[in-house]
């Protein structure tokens, strides 16, 4: 259905084919496959327990599939480990926003990737340098924190989602995965997060985002798939549904 | 109307209370010396920090006290605790002892010196393995895997010890360890230069960032593709290695390794660390907050010897330090968090 009117030359970002993944005696996800094109936001909704972060985990190089094949940007990828799927442009904002509530906006967007400059031939991480790129990034999204340098701990729910968030964009992310990015916000915030999400969309940026909340699905994705007990039962343009039809297919029958 | 009374007051509070919390170890430094100096002047008609000797005495008082809690700082950083420092630092001290004894035979003290001291450092560095790997690859918890280890390097630097002290039988290593250069004594400049190296680790280098998001939110380093794995073994190799140090300075200045030499300095060490502002959750601390804390517990001992005050008021003393501390710790997380949400 999407890829029938999807504009020429928009190649298909992210291709899973069929992915399976077993814990134990539990069958999590059973050949589920996926498509992702720049520039859309794909809403993964079901129940507890669907298997919707299994899904993203396994594209994101945190699990590794036990069935099927993910193909990125055209080509077959296996990733090892979050970092290499980080690399090829694939981030992640958690549900605890793995973010360092003890270290700054800039450390939280540089994390693990920390520049250094060099005084007196000593490397030095460049403190500096980590602000004024992530004030940047942060200013073009349009998020505006003003305690830069205080840790972040210190931020609201929102802010806190923000620099996540921005964190990715300043690493050139292509493919961005989102679960549950309002869970823990107050309202005003989550509406902030959604416009966020909403902006991110015109720069190309193809967005996985897992949402219990269906208000925020409709408000903000494109496409809408439905995943019960480890299988999709439905994928359908958000144009072309209303809520009762998703819940019907998250509950089944 | 009571909203907007109380959220500048709130603030300034907040303001307040930031700021003890940051320089509350240098608060308590700053009293404490002038508790002293005026308790001199009254009681004695003399002066405490004024007098270099005493100023000299307290900086090698704090040597063993500030080496372990450097290593420890940053293991404490990280959401971890190192208990073994102590008699790491007594194996260390033993060894050194021996070795610098079998080298002499060989004709060049200085040869036997450099052969002890890297032996001293070498030997150190296998609890830290042991340690690191216990905690990073076994998942054994710090406190249970470094107490095991402390009953290891105990037994086994008594029994290299034969439950003696072993005294060093040539001058070279007490000359170094009691001289002086330029009035400043050899041991307090070791010590600030190995000081200056792991300030500089810890506060610049990517691996020192690297600790602080491992004792913020390990799964955020995770995530960030930190090797969490090997910066941990790394971490518990440093504590072991300053603990070493501790162990081959104790040797230099006492001309003899004793396996018990770091025993009762060990919660000396790790006081001196929340002291300085670490929090044993981990994901805070510095260098120079612990060389505050540890000279906070030294001007108290020595300090209160000075005065004639009873020994054992010193413990007394160091534990309020502790405890008013880590309440003003505390105190401030509650109400930065409550201005937070509120
Ligand atoms: N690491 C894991 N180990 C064992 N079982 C897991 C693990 N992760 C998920 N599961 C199981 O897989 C199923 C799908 O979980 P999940 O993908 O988290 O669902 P969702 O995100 O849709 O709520 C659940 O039954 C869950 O208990
Ligand atoms: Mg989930």
């Amino acid at each position: 259905m999407g890829q029938m009117d999807s504009v020429v030359g928009s190649s298909p970002l992210l291709e899973a084919e069929n992915l399976s993944k077993r814990f134990g005696g539990v069958h999590a996800l059973k050949g589920v496959s996926l498509t992702l094109l720049p520039s859309e936001v794909l809403a993964l909704a079901g129940d507890n327990g669907a298997g919707k972060s299994t899904l993203i985990k396994i594209i994101s190089g945190v699990h590794h599939a036990d069935g099927g094949s993910l193909r990125y940007a055209g080509k077959e990828m296996k990733f090892d480990n979050p970092h290499q799927a980080r690399d090829c442009g694939i981030e992640t904002i958690y549900q605890d926003l793995a973010l360092a509530d003890n270290l700054d906006v800039g450390a939280n967007v540089f994390l693990g990737r920390e520049p250094v400059r060099r005084i007196f031939g000593l490397p030095m991480v460049d403190r500096r340098l980590m602000r004024e790129e992530a004030e940047k990034t942060l200013r073009a999204l349009d998020i505006h924190i003003h305690r830069l340098s205080s840790p972040i701990g210190s931020l609201s729910g929102g802010q806190r989602q923000s620099v996540a968030i921005g964190r990715a964009i300043h690493w050139k992310a292509r493919v961005l995965i989102m679960d549950e990015p309002t869970a823990a916000l107050g309202v005003p915030e989550q509406r902030k997060v959604m416009e966020l999400i909403a902006n991110l969309k015109g720069s190309g940026v193809g967005i996985i985002f897992i949402s219990h909340n269906l208000i925020d699905i409709f408000q903000v994705s494109d496409r809408i798939m439905v995943l019960r007990r480890g299988s999709k039962v439905g994928e359908v343009r958000t144009s072309e549904t209303n809520p009762d039809e998703i819940v019907r297919l998250m509950v089944g029958g | 109307m009571t909203t907007t009374e109380a959220v500048p007051n709130v603030s300034r509070q907040i303001r307040w209370l930031d700021f003890l919390a940051a320089f509350r170890a240098w608060l308590f430094l700053g009293i404490l010396l002038v508790t002293f100096e005026i308790w001199a002047h009254a009681e004695y008609n003399s002066t405490f920090f004024l007098n270099p000797f005493n100023v000299k005495s307290i900086a090698i008082f704090t040597v063993t006290p500030l080496l372990l809690g450097l290593g420890q700082t940053f293991v404490i950083i990280s959401g971890g605790i190192d208990l073994s420092v102590g008699f790491t630092m007594g194996l260390s001290a033993v060894v050194t002892a021996h070795v610098f004894n079998w080298g002499t035979q060989f004709g060049s003290p200085v040869l036997s010196l450099v052969l002890a001291v890297l032996t001293g450092l070498g030997i150190a560095v296998v609890p830290g393995v042991i340690n690191g790997m216990l905690i990073a690859d076994l998942r054994v918890p710090p406190f249970i895997g470094t107490l095991g280890m402390y009953g290891v390097a105990r037994g086994v630097a008594f029994l290299l010890a034969r439950g003696t002290t072993v005294p060093v039988q040539n001058a070279l290593i007490g000359a170094i360890g009691n001289g002086e250069i330029a009035g400043f004594p050899n041991l307090v400049l070791l010590t600030v230069a190995i000081l200056a190296m792991m300030h500089y680790i810890l506060s610049q280098t990517r691996y020192g960032q690297h600790i602080y998001a491992i004792g913020g939110n390990v799964n955020a380093a995770l995530r960030a593709g930190i090797n969490v794995r090997n910066d941990t073994v790394v971490l518990y190799i440093l504590s072991s290695l300053t603990a070493g140090c501790a162990g081959i300075l104790y040797t230099a200045k006492f001309s003899a390794g004793a396996a018990q030499a770091g025993e009762p300095v060990l919660l000396d060490s790790i006081a001196a660390v929340v002291i300085g502002g670490a929090s044993l959750f981990g994901g805070s601390g510095t260098v120079i907050g612990t060389v505050i804390g540890a000279l906070i517990i030294a001007v108290i001992q020595y300090g209160l010897v000075f005065v004639n005050v009873e020994p054992f008021w010193q413990f007394v003393a160091v534990g309020v330090v502790i405890i008013i501390s880590v309440l003003v710790d505390q105190i401030q997380k509650q109400v930065g968090k409550d201005g937070a949400n509120g």
